[in-house]
């Protein structure tokens, strides 16, 4: 799959801005760490809406006729597209409301603040859930469709509002020790879902048998049809070689976990300061980044099988 | 109803004459224009509602080259129809002809996506994804004479390799074609329940040779001539 650079700023930008606002509530509503200043719940919920209303409007840019966009919203019943689109809308009231009500009575928790942070809180779960279930309910990319899609986009950026979250407050000046080792805890099971995810992809299971119908003979393509890129190439075609392929995930292990892992352990046990949770939310983003783009780019759509692979 | 198309894969000769048809057809039809860009330059490209490709089936000796045309293969599962976040994308109850609307698409290219096919393309200029539509301002058409209402790409073939009609009608062409001529659907692991069906090639019986009466000498002569002026 072609990976358009719109629609991975839009899942991983928007997707830490939803974890950190999620980290932020539950931190929050049930104290979590050290208490919260009002500097760093400022900061935190706004970068949170900030980072993910850039992401929205990013994705907007992946679209060809973006004057139809508010219609996104018509399919509820069968589209996961449009599933995020209402999500994705009804969180900004719930986060709006939460933010106003700490405005009026400050740090003190009140039952409708607390509910009106929960329920941000688990919309916001619901929009990265609904984000995955986009590319996890294809099955026409063989490498997308499975369970696992949903839980990465979800352990991700958890993990990555996480790792900002600690940044935040450790830049803030305040303790983060359990605040880090929640993040250690969230990065480390990311990272597992990743792996598992990329022993899983390996295997090939549609051919150009099936595709074509000959299954007792074997295929191969003589003509394409077209002397030039069409559509089909250009979102489809896109191919990475294996030393590629092995070289980037090296470096989503470790942007994107490792060091995370080790900068932010560091900081659990009173070993590093604020730079090093700034470090490790750069990190983490850019690791992120290349996960996306690696996502997309190790994705084989099944048309490629009219188009001359054996198998997908 | 249940409409599509029939291919068959024994006589389709690769021409290309139903792309170029149903190109000319529904660039001014109800889906039009096909954008092409570039079109006289060193990279033209554009939007076609059926492609062809052609395959080698089988090793040497015992292969065979297959053309094979694609177009929409108006899907009863159409996963197309149900991923599309603006409900641009629809399938017709009454035909099972899915179409998408020029008025409510946003481009976003999922459908195109969730496509097996390929049958799908986004066009540039307007930003809408087009695809075939079974030439429904063919079909339907009344003013056109009976025998003419059916789709361009099927009146066009030179092979007769294309055939239109109904397929919930058990005595229908298509449905005693498919029925016949063991007609299959192409990726059925898909679960997408392709309506259009595909004829096998036929197995042929191979004509012997060794019986055919070598040449005289003036034959061997002529073809050792023949051979030597070629170079
Ligand atoms: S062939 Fe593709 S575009 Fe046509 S109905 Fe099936 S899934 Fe949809
Ligand atoms: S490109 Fe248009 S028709 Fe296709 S899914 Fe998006 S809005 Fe629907
Ligand atoms: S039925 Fe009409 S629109 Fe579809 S491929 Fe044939 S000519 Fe093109």
């Amino acid at each position: 799959m072609h990976p358009a650079l719109s629609v991975i700023f839009f899942t991983v930008t928007s997707g830490a801005g939803y974890g950190l606002f999620i980290l932020l509530a539950l931190a929050h509503v049930f104290g979590i760490g050290d208490p919260l200043t009002v500097g760093e719940f400022y900061t935190a919920g706004i970068l949170s809406l900030v980072m993910i209303t850039a992401g929205l409007l990013s994705s907007t840019f992946h679209l060809a006729n973006p004057k139809n966009a508010w219609r996104a919203v018509m399919r509820f019943r069968t589209s996961w597209l449009s599933r995020e689109g209402v999500f994705a809308i009804a969180f900004y009231p719930f986060a709006v409301l939460y933010m106003l009500g700490f405005y009026i009575n400050g740090l003190e928790l009140g039952v409708p603040c607390i509910l009106f942070a929960l329920i941000g809180a688990l919309i916001a779960l619901i929009t990265v859930f609904t984000t995955g279930m986009i590319y996890g309910s294809l099955k026409t990319i063989p490498q997308w469709s499975t369970s696992l899609t949903p839980a990465n986009y979800i352990l991700l950026g958890l993990a990555s509002g996480a790792t900002f979250f600690t940044a935040i407050r450790a830049l803030a000046g305040s303790e983060v020790g359990t605040i880090a080792a929640l993040a250690v805890a969230l990065v480390a099971i990311a990272a597992i879902g990743k792996v598992i995810y990329y022993f899983w992809i390996g295997r090939e299971s549609i051919t150009i048998n099936t595709a074509t119908g000959f299954t007792r003979a074997v295929v191969r393509l003589l003509d394409t049809g077209h002397t030039c890129d069409t559509f089909l190439n250009r979102e489809f075609g896109h191919t990475i070689d294996c030393a590629k392929v092995g070289l980037l995930r090296g470096v989503v292990y470790l942007l994107a976990f490792a060091l995370p892992i080790i900068l932010l352990a560091m900081i659990a046990t009173q070993n590093g300061g604020s730079g090093l949770a700034l470090l490790a939310a750069i990190s983490i983003y850019l690791g992120t980044g290349v996960e996306r783009w690696l996502f997309f780019a190790e994705a084989k759509h099944v048309v490629n099988l009219y188009h001359g692979r054996q198998s997908c | 109803m249940k409409l599509g198309l029939v291919i068959d894969l024994d006589v389709c000769v690769g021409c290309h004459g139903c792309a170029v048809a149903c190109k000319q057809w529904n660039t001014s039809g109800t889906t039009g224009p096909l954008t092409d860009t570039d079109a006289y330059g060193a990279e033209p490209s554009g939007v076609w509602f059926n492609r062809i490709r052609s395959y080698e089936v089988g090793d040497y000796p015992h292969n065979k080259t297959v053309h094979f045309p694609m177009s929409c293969m108006h899907c009863e599962d159409a996963a197309c129809v149900t991923v599309c976040p603006t409900g641009a994308s629809w399938k017709r109850q009454e035909d099972g002809i899915v179409l998408v609307d020029q008025d409510k698409c946003m481009g976003c290219n999922l459908c195109s996506w969730a496509c097996p096919y390929g049958a799908r393309e986004l066009d540039p200029a307007s930003g809408t994804m087009k695809k075939c539509t079974l030439c429904i301002d063919r079909i339907y058409d009344e003013r056109l004479p009976v025998e003419e209402r059916q789709p361009a790409c099927v009146l066009t073939c030179p092979a007769h390799a294309r055939h239109f009609g109904d397929f919930d009608d058990p005595e229908s062409d298509v449905s005693r074609l498919t029925r016949e001529r063991s007609g299959y659907a192409l990726m059925p692991e898909m679960g997408y329940k392709p309506t259009n069906k595909y004829l096998p090639p036929r197995q042929k019986r191979t004509v012997d040779t060794s019986d055919v009466a070598r040449g005289g000498v003036r034959d061997k002569l002529k073809a050792w001539v023949n051979r030597v002026v070629a170079r």
